[in-house]
């Protein structure tokens, strides 16, 4: 089984603040991550790789020099190997545009590696954008089926599958290989590194795959390529806090809350 | 791309059913084409969908393309993105709205990517420019911290997948009649290469409707222990309402992760929202600060939920709970 896991550097949106007085993001100081999602994609293929040793994982990014720093990340908890596809024309994707890159670099890694992909696993989402649309993307790029929100990864002989959550529940579906699978936070936490597994990946060599180094279209990445355009930003009005009350007892404050509901005509 | 005209509703289908976000859409879809001068359809997928074109005709839409038969019978990413794309290709309207569900955030990368075409995912804004025609997708992004809004101006369909709840449904009319059309679309042998194997409903008590709930009373890591969630669920009863959770909640295994509100969870717009020993951070924040009301009770009073609550409780949910759905209890009786 030959695994890929598409992985992002995401900055910790939890860390972000607003700064008050220019209502602009502070990122200065914002840890960077592996995207939290991409992390249980990949202990998803790690966990596979538990049960079937023959396999192999590689994991592989599109993204500045940095992001360097989250595939070592990945390498010293379960990936065999890393690239970073990474070049100027790059930048500025929208999603369309970097599941095309990222389209091209299977393919090239397919070669390098020797042997195709049976399973592609991404993130449900990225937590900085957060569009969860790469994934379907890429599957479409490729013409492979896709299944998306997977919780549950089982390979089955020569196919594999998948529980994804949905509104409504659960369904329990199956694929041909080869596949693209999103994860979304799975029942399980991804294993931590250890200190011998640290150590190997900061001394592991990532290879770099610039524009240069494969077949790519460069109409078709970086702003050029994308469809979509970012025409503002702004930081989100949050509604002024309203009434606030300290009460002396639960039940005098439940009772002038009910009183509040039923003048709002909620209740 | 003068070509393209008019605005698609994709309505999802539940059981024969209209999906609730569908119909929502059709409000500011309306809005959209009517200040552009053009014509709103509602596009129905799947198979036993009279019960959801009827819906489509009573929120407003125009016209209602219908595509029926038994490759529809269950959701499937490559054979609904393979009727959405031949519908385009006929018909070119210029902007397709769909609701950001698990279904239509699976099909509608798949088809903007097969169409070249750009998609803005989980919008919660839509404006249209009247002179480019270009929609204004207005979005969150950083987990609710900062918020863009992104326009497709060179390529149609416009496509944008929209957050349930945002946009309140408008006042259905059985009387009103629209132009059907009918489509067979056949799926080619080897399109889809998935299969359906089981689909497994939530347990009753589970089948949390949060997106579709009026009122919503969710508890979190405050509630200090699992058995707690029982008073959570006493004031939901009272309220006739239905229960939420944090992540902290949930992942501390409290409750399952479909009662989950927030960036990771459910997005909601209930008309109330109490928030029961929840800190109010930011992921939480994004999928619940466009209810109507909301109420939270935390012993902190500097605990973040309080800026965006229109009523605080200042107090131990402990003591707050019981006594609030007492006093409910009473004012109903
Ligand atoms: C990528 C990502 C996605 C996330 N997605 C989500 C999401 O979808 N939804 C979500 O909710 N979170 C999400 N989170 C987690 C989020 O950051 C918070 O950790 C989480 O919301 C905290 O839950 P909580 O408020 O229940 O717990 P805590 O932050 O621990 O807060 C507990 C609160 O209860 C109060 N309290 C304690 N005891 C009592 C008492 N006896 N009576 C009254 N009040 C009491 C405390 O004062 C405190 O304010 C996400 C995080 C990340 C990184
Ligand atoms: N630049 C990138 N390089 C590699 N994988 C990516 C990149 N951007 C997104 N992905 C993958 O696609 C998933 C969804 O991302 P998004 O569509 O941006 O929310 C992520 O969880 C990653 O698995």
């Amino acid at each position: 089984m030959n695994i890929l896991v598409c992985i992002k550097q995401v900055p910790d949106t939890t860390e972000i603040r607003i700064d008050p007085n220019t209502n602009t993001l502070i990122r200065a100081g914002v840890p960077s991550i592996v995207n939290t999602f991409d992390t249980y994609a990949l202990e998803t293929a790690v966990k596979i790789k538990d049960a079937d040793p023959g396999a192999k994982i590689v994991v592989a990014t599109m993204g500045p020099e940095q992001a360097k720093e989250a595939l070592k990340t990945c390498l010293s908890v379960g990936a065999d190997k890393a690239y970073l596809a990474s070049d100027r024309a790059f930048g500025g994707s929208d999603t369309l545009a970097t599941s095309y890159v990222l389209s091209c670099v299977v393919k090239e890694l397919e070669k390098r590696e020797g042997a195709p992909f049976d399973l592609i696993f991404c993130g449900k989402q990225a937590i900085d954008g957060d569009t969860g649309q790469v994934g379907p993307e890429l599957a479409k790029h490729l013409d492979y089926p896709q299944i998306t929100n997977a919780l549950e990864v089982t390979p089955e002989g020569g196919k594999i599958r998948a529980r994804r959550e949905t509104e409504d529940g659960y369904e329990v579906l199956e694929a041909s290989l080869p596949v693209v699978v999103t994860v979304t936070k799975t029942a399980y936490e991804p294993r931590y590194a250890s200190v011998k597994s640290k150590m190997a990946a900061n001394r592991a060599v990532i290879t770099v795959l610039t524009a240069a180094d494969f077949a790519i279209d460069t109409e078709r990445t970086g702003l050029k390529g994308s469809p979509t355009k970012v025409k503002k930003t702004f930081v989100p009005q949050r509604k002024k806090g309203g009434v606030k009350l300290q009460e002396e007892t639960g039940v005098l404050a439940a009772e002038k809350l009910t009183a509040f509901l039923s003048d709002a005509g909620v209740i | 791309m003068s070509e393209y005209k008019n605005l698609w509703v994709y309505i999802e289908v539940l059981n024969g059913s209209a999906k609730s976000v569908g119909l929502e859409l059709l409000g500011p879809g309306r809005r959209m084409t009517d200040a552009v001068g053009e014509k709103l359809a509602a596009v129905v997928i799947g198979s036993g969908v009279d019960e959801a074109v009827k819906s489509a005709a009573a929120y407003g839409a125009d016209q209602i393309i219908v595509a029926e038969g038994a490759d529809y019978a269950d959701y499937s990413s490559e054979a609904y993105e393979y009727a959405m794309a031949q519908l385009t290709h006929k018909y070119k309207p210029s902007t397709i709205l769909i609701g950001a569900t698990s279904q239509g955030r699976d099909m509608g990368p798949r088809l903007s990517c097969g169409l070249k075409t750009g998609l803005t995912a989980d919008c919660t804004g839509l404006e249209i420019d009247t002179v480019t025609g270009n929609v204004q997708w207005t979005r969150p992004a950083f987990g609710g911290n900062l918020m863009a809004t992104i326009e497709c101006p060179n390529t149609r369909p416009q496509i944008g997948t929209v957050r349930p709840g945002v946009f309140k449904r408008g006042m259905p009319d059985a009387a009103r009649t629209a132009e059907i059309i009918r489509e067979d679309i056949p799926v080619p042998a080897g399109t889809v290469r998935t299969t359906l194997v089981e689909k497994i409903a939530e347990a009753a008590e589970a089948a949390v409707k949060l997106e579709e709930a009026d009122i919503i009373v969710s508890g979190g890591r405050g509630l200090g222990k699992p058995e707690n969630f029982a008073l959570v669920k006493d004031l939901a009863d009272v309220l006739g309402g239905v229960v939420g959770a944090s992540r902290a909640a949930v992942d501390s295994g409290w409750i399952s992760h479909a009662h989950q509100v927030g960036q990771t969870g459910k997005t909601v717009g209930p008309k109330l929202y109490i928030a029961c020993g929840i800190s109010g951070a930011i992921q939480h924040l994004a999928g619940m600060s466009g209810s109507d009301v909301i109420i939270a009770i935390n012993r902190d009073p500097d605990a973040p939920i309080f800026d965006v609550a229109d009523y605080g409780i200042v107090g131990d949910v402990k003591e707050v709970l019981p006594a609030l759905t007492e006093a409910i209890k009473k004012y109903k009786a």
